[in-house]
């Protein structure tokens, strides 16, 4: 190299930088988004200068405001037209502003309300040195069972650090299912996922569990998240992009050429499959489903249940939304490769959940298994792959999460002297004691069998409607033999709520402050609405069910 | 006018509601308002009737459409009306003798408690009756066909704290049962066939289907015949059913209910006429019930019994008539209707005779009655007069009719049938001139009841009385009125078609025969109860009469075949059920028990086997994706 072309080096590099463009970002767009991440960063603020009387309350009312403020901006946006005619990509091509990102987002906002009302209920537990306690560690750091903890008790500390982690992990979950590029969809991922794991090991009660619960969900996280990872890498150099546009048109042959860097692996298929069955792979972890699953019962378990609760309903919500624009979006032109194999898991989903659900004896676990069973059904509303497909799978996510969050709220309500009473034998002639009680949890597990004049039912109806009319017929056949396995240990845990004895000494019903209440509530009122009159909810999630390329 | 169909429905039916809903505050009215609304749903019918007969023979259908009852696609099913000569026919019966029976129960059901509940229930049988006689499709045919049902099987049980009521209710109940699955099966073959069961549309089509269709449709229909018109062998609920009051059994299960079977098939003529198998077993079917009923009739010592199987054979008579086709239709109706004149004066009377008699029905208990009870001697000596075929009397123009038609049918079947109903001729004038001696002649042989009481025989009330008179003069005149000069089948042609029947021997004949064996019979009874004491215990009597008082062994046969192989049947499919379908049903569930409890032991709680499970299912993933591709 001689002297020329070395200084020609050195004066291209010392050229002013004012060729990169500054990115455009449409902030009224990406309002929802924002203002949950804005109110997150606050939140820690709040947590670092406001004093600890003053916190629960502030981060509180901070949080429901913030959430309530992002639901208000989504639905002015869905007003606004924007998840129909003015649909849009914002942020550079990184996030889709469309119908199903605004359905889901809106219904995950609203299904974070209820969940946060759960989180600062403080009326169940009995008060601890004159202190009113909440679900979570009054302490995280220290050690179960140790001297250090036993002060925290004493001092009346509490972890209202959940508040802002419950706002971060909102706000990736309402990026997921908009993300428009691989790479935002993994940052994502990371952003609700990291924050849920340290929820996860927050439970006052069984801490050990808890920390156990929590470990293993971080390391099948990081796990699977290390396949995602790849499978982006492999799709990166199959397409020279991680744009879900680019990569689509590179599928179907409409863009070439993109990075002459990647001239030898472009076009190459094996990398497109693999990569796309890596991908896949990360998204299935995140529904739970089989054979993907194994975290979910361990970690439902012995997570505190409100965030159980919010797990449940917010994280399904996410990554099915995900899941969608993945297989709608970026891969239709795969629709042959991927339909097979999604059969398949969504039939050993269906049938794995259903089956192991029957012997399970504790109710976190059981419920852990029917959301396992619920994944499957949800496949099969997306192996639909009609807009059918879509519009039923957004219905199902907006019915099952109130129904979820609804029927963990009542599990926290049942407690002995050790706690929540888990245990399905403590459940006994809970029906004769506390005849309410027992009779939301019924409907709650009515509309989980998929029982008629509840939500269970409008759903499962609208996805097996689609399957059906997707060519999925055989699909449904074994979603509708699931679903009657599933009747079993559902309509099993009626009877032994109004069929049985109580027991001796049986649980107590705590009666709950009107957080609780109302999320519970709220529960009852949209299963039986979304039950007796689903065609208006219907409507609105066929006209969200279209995805913006 | 055609808007006053339904009105003669929502008279009785309005009866019905108010009496059934009202409680006792009606008690003292009830009787009254429910004749009352009888009798106006007769005046709107006789309205019609003039109004009808003021137009064309052609033209004297009317029709109401009153609301679309059950609209699915193409199933269309709607309440409306068709009035047509037929009905008319059957309006004026039912409501004219359904009038004079509710003023009759005032007087015979005067010291009975649930009075008003009566009266409600005969509402609701006229209304549910008049429902099935003008429905214009045979659903809501069928609708009023299960309303008479239900009135019939109330009102047999109304004295339910007889048990013996109770069973004759549920009996007559279940038997009807077996026919009405055959009206609904032939419904739903019409449906099938011609896509609807509108009697219009299904009639005109009728010729242009498969015979053999059609031929089930029939048999189907005669099914539902025999159920409701107790004929072989649906007959065994009939005399049971005598259980119920009196003028139930003279308005329901002899003037009536029990003829609706003869109009189902005269409605449906189109069906048989293009059927000749389903009408040879029609005609077949009415011969030996005809001879069934006649022979029950003789051997029967209670008084409502010997009636009841006198009806069952004069149903026997109608039946077979409506086998024979265009030639017999309107003879099948015409006897219909004289016949529910003098049965149901020949009940009326029965219960005079009972209302005197202490509620005996025991004919051998009765005699010598004529000088205690002139009127009810009278009327129902009329009546009798009428039903043997007396000439110039009701029976006699009807009956005559039959023999004739049947004679008409022509080659040997034409002359068994003729047969057959002159036989049946002979014995109805047997038994019936054995119920006349044995009840009002020889000496009295009444004896005091169970709990002591002396009968003092009398006359029954005015109430009773009246309408006994009036359906006698029915008895006496209505068969000159409508036989002479074929007035009745010129007024029914235009429904029924008619073809005159050409017997083999001269109709001249055929009455002399008729006349003779009536005499025969009259005869042989007047031998047998008029010259000879009557004994007031039965004697043994032969075969044949054990036989006949068991109304011919038909409970017996039922249960051996029935009960009995009923019973062993269900047996064995419980043990099927036990065995076979709950071993499968079990044996799934313990798998699917058995596979949940080894899949649950895969989550053993290691985060490392999780991880492999992870591993592995991607690996099969990647696998199952490529391997996709490459197929």
């Amino acid at each position: 190299m001689n002297a020329l072309a070395v200084h020609s080096l050195w004066t291209t590099a010392a050229e002013p930088l004012n060729k990169i463009p500054a990115p455009k970002i449409e902030y009224t767009q990406l309002a929802p988004v924002l203002i949950v991440v804005g109110a997150a960063v606050l939140s820690v603020l709040v947590e670092a200068f406001v004093p600890r009387k003053g916190r629960y309350f502030s981060q509180l009312f901070l949080s429901v405001a913030a959430l309530a403020a992002s639901f208000a901006a989504v639905v002015g946006l869905a007003a606004g037209g924007y998840g129909t005619t003015k649909a849009r990509i914002a942020a550079m091509g990184a996030i889709a502003v469309d119908g199903p990102a605004l359905f889901l987002q809106g219904t995950i906002l609203l299904a974070s309300i209820v969940a946060v009302f759960t989180f600062a209920e403080r009326r169940l537990d009995p008060a601890d040195h004159g202190h009113q306690v909440d679900s979570f560690a009054a302490e995280a750091a220290a050690v179960p069972g140790g001297d250090h903890e036993k002060a925290a008790v004493k001092a009346g500390f509490t972890t209202t650090e959940v508040f802002p982690l419950a706002l971060f992990a909102v706000a990736g979950m309402l990026v997921f299912p908009a993300a428009n590029d691989l790479l935002t969809l993994f940052i994502a991922l990371e952003v609700f996922s990291l924050p849920l794991y340290l929820l996860c090991a927050l439970a006052r009660r069984k801490r050990l569990l808890s920390q156990e619960a929590a470990l293993k969900y971080f390391l099948l996280g990081a796990f699977s998240s290390a396949f995602l990872l790849f499978g982006i890498a492999l799709l990166y150099g199959y397409a020279g992009s991680v744009s879900y546009a680019t990569i689509a048109g590179v599928v179907d042959g409409s863009v070439s050429s993109v990075n002459p860097a990647l001239a030898d692996t472009m076009g190459n298929d094996a990398l497109l499959l693999i990569g796309f069955a890596l991908l896949l792979m990360g998204l299935l972890f995140k529904v739970g489903a089989v054979p993907f699953h194994m975290w979910t019962p361990d970690v439902y378990q012995g997570a505190p249940t409100p965030v159980t609760g919010f797990m449940a309903a917010a994280t399904k919500v996410a990554a099915f939304g995900a899941l969608l624009r993945l297989l709608y979006v970026v891969l239709p032109g795969l629709t042959w490769d991927w339909r097979p194999v999604m059969w398949g898991v969504a039939i050993v989903t269906m049938l794995g959940g259903a089956v192991v659900a029957i012997t399970q004896t504790d109710i976190k676990r059981l419920l852990a298994y029917s959301s396992i069973a619920h994944a499957g059904f949800l496949l099969a509303g997306v192996i639909a792959a009609t807009p059918s497909g879509i519009s039923s799978v957004l219905f199902y996510l907006g019915a099952y999460s109130f129904v979820t969050i609804g029927a963990f709220a009542v599990v926290t309500l049942v407690r002995d002297a050790g706690g929540e009473a888990t245990h399905l034998s403590k459940w006994a002639g809970l029906g004769r004691r506390s005849p309410l009680v027992a009779a939301v949890f019924a409907v709650f597990l009515l509309a989980f069998a998929g029982i008629p004049l509840t939500s269970g039912f409008s759903g499962k109806f609208a996805v097996f409607k689609a399957a059906a009319e997707g060519g999925a017929g055989a699909l449904v056949v074994v979603g509708v033999l699931a679903s009657a396995i599933a009747a079993f240990f559902y309509i099993r845990v009626i009877v032994l709520m109004f069929f049985s004895e109580p027991k001796a000494d049986g649980p107590t019903v705590a009666v709950p402050s009107v957080l609780t209440t109302l999320t519970i509530t709220t529960g009852v009122v949209v299963t039986l609405l979304l039950g007796f009159a689903p065609q208006y909810f219907l409507d609105l999630a066929g006209q969200a069910g279209v995805f913006v390329r | 006018m055609d808007n006053l169909i339904a009105l003669l429905i929502a008279a009785p039916l309005l009866g019905a509601a108010v009496l059934l809903c009202g409680g006792r505050r009606l008690d003292k009215i009830g009787h009254w308002l429910g004749t009352l609304l009888a009798a106006s749903s007769f005046v709107i019918g006789l309205v019609l009737f003039a109004d009808m007969l003021g137009r064309s023979a052609d033209d004297r259908a009317m029709y109401q459409h009153l609301f679309s009852w059950i609209p699915v696609g193409g199933f269309q099913a709607d309440i409306a009306f068709q009035l047509d000569q037929l009905s008319m026919t059957f309006v004026l019966l039912i409501t004219g003798v359904g009038t004079l029976i509710h003023v009759y129960s005032i007087g015979y059901m005067e010291h009975d408690e649930r009075r008003r509940r009566f009266f409600g229930y005969l509402n609701l049988f006229v209304a549910a009756m008049l429902l099935l006689v003008l429905a214009d499709n045979y659903l809501l045919l069928y609708f009023g066909w299960e309303g008479v049902g239900l009135a019939s099987y109330l009102l047999i049980g109304f004295w339910q704290h007889k048990p013996s009521a109770a069973t004759a209710a549920k009996k007559a109940f279940l038997v009807n049962r077996v026919g009405d699955i055959g009206l609904s099966i032939a419904i739903m073959l019409m449906f099938t066939t011609f896509g609807t069961f509108a009697f219009g549309p299904v009639l005109e089509s009728a010729g242009e289907t498969s015979e053999g269709k059609l031929t089930a449709i029939g048999l189907m229909l005669l099914l539902a015949a025999c159920g409701k018109s107790a004929q072989v062998p649906l007959q065994s609920w009939l005399g049971d059913a005598m259980e119920g009051p009196t003028p139930v059994s003279a308005l329901i299960h002899a003037a009536t209910m029990v003829t609706a079977g003869v109009y189902l098939i005269v409605r449906s003529a189109d069906i048989f006429n293009a059927a000749p198998d389903a009408q040879l077993v029609v005609t077949v079917v009415g011969a030996v019930t005809l001879l069934f009923g006649a022979i029950v009739g003789c051997a029967k010592d209670d008084i409502k019994k010997a009636l009841a199987g006198s009806t069952m054979s004069q149903i026997g008579y109608m039946i077979l008539a409506a086998g024979l086709g265009p030639i017999g239709y309107a003879f099948a109706i015409m006897h219909l209707v004289t016949h529910g004149f003098f049965k149901a004066g020949l009940f009326l009377g029965a219960g005079s005779v009972m209302h005197g008699m202490n509620d005996e029905v025991d004919m051998r208990k009765y005699g010598g009655l004529r000088k205690y009870m002139p009127v009810t001697f009278v009327t129902f000596g009329l009546g009798y007069l009428a039903i043997i075929g007396f000439p110039g009397l009701s029976g006699f123009f009807s009956k005559d009719k039959i023999i004739e038609a049947a004679f008409a049918k022509g080659g040997t079947e034409g002359w068994i049938l003729g047969a057959v109903t002159l036989l049946g001729a002979a014995i109805t004038a047997y038994y019936m001139t054995r119920v006349m001696l044995m009840t009002f002649f020889g000496e009295k042989r009444w004896q005091p009841d169970a709990e002591g009481r002396e009968p003092h025989p009398h006359e029954s009330p005015k109430s009773m009385t009246i309408p006994m008179v009036l359906l006698a003069f029915g008895s006496v005149f209505a068969g000159g009125v409508f036989g002479i000069g074929d007035r009745f089948v010129t007024w029914l042609e235009p429904v029924t078609a008619f073809e005159h029947g050409h017997p083999p021997i001269s109709a001249g004949a055929i009455t002399s025969a008729t006349v003779a064996v009536m005499v025969i019979g009259v005869g042989i009874a007047y031998l047998q109860y008029g010259r000879r004491p009557v004994p007031v215990v039965a004697p043994r009597g032969s075969l044949l009469t054990r036989a006949a008082r068991r109304d011919l062994l038909q409970d017996d046969f039922n249960h051996a075949v029935f009960v009995t192989g009923g019973t062993h049947l269900t047996r064995s499919l419980v043990y099927v059920d036990h065995s076979l379908v709950d071993g499968v049903v079990n044996g799934t569930a313990a798998g699917v028990g058995g596979l949940s409890g080894r899949l649950r032991k895969l989550q053993n709680g290691y985060v490392r086997s999780y991880a492999v499970s992870m591993f592995g299912g991607t690996a099969v993933l990647i696998a199952a994706t490529l391997l996709m591709r490459a197929v």
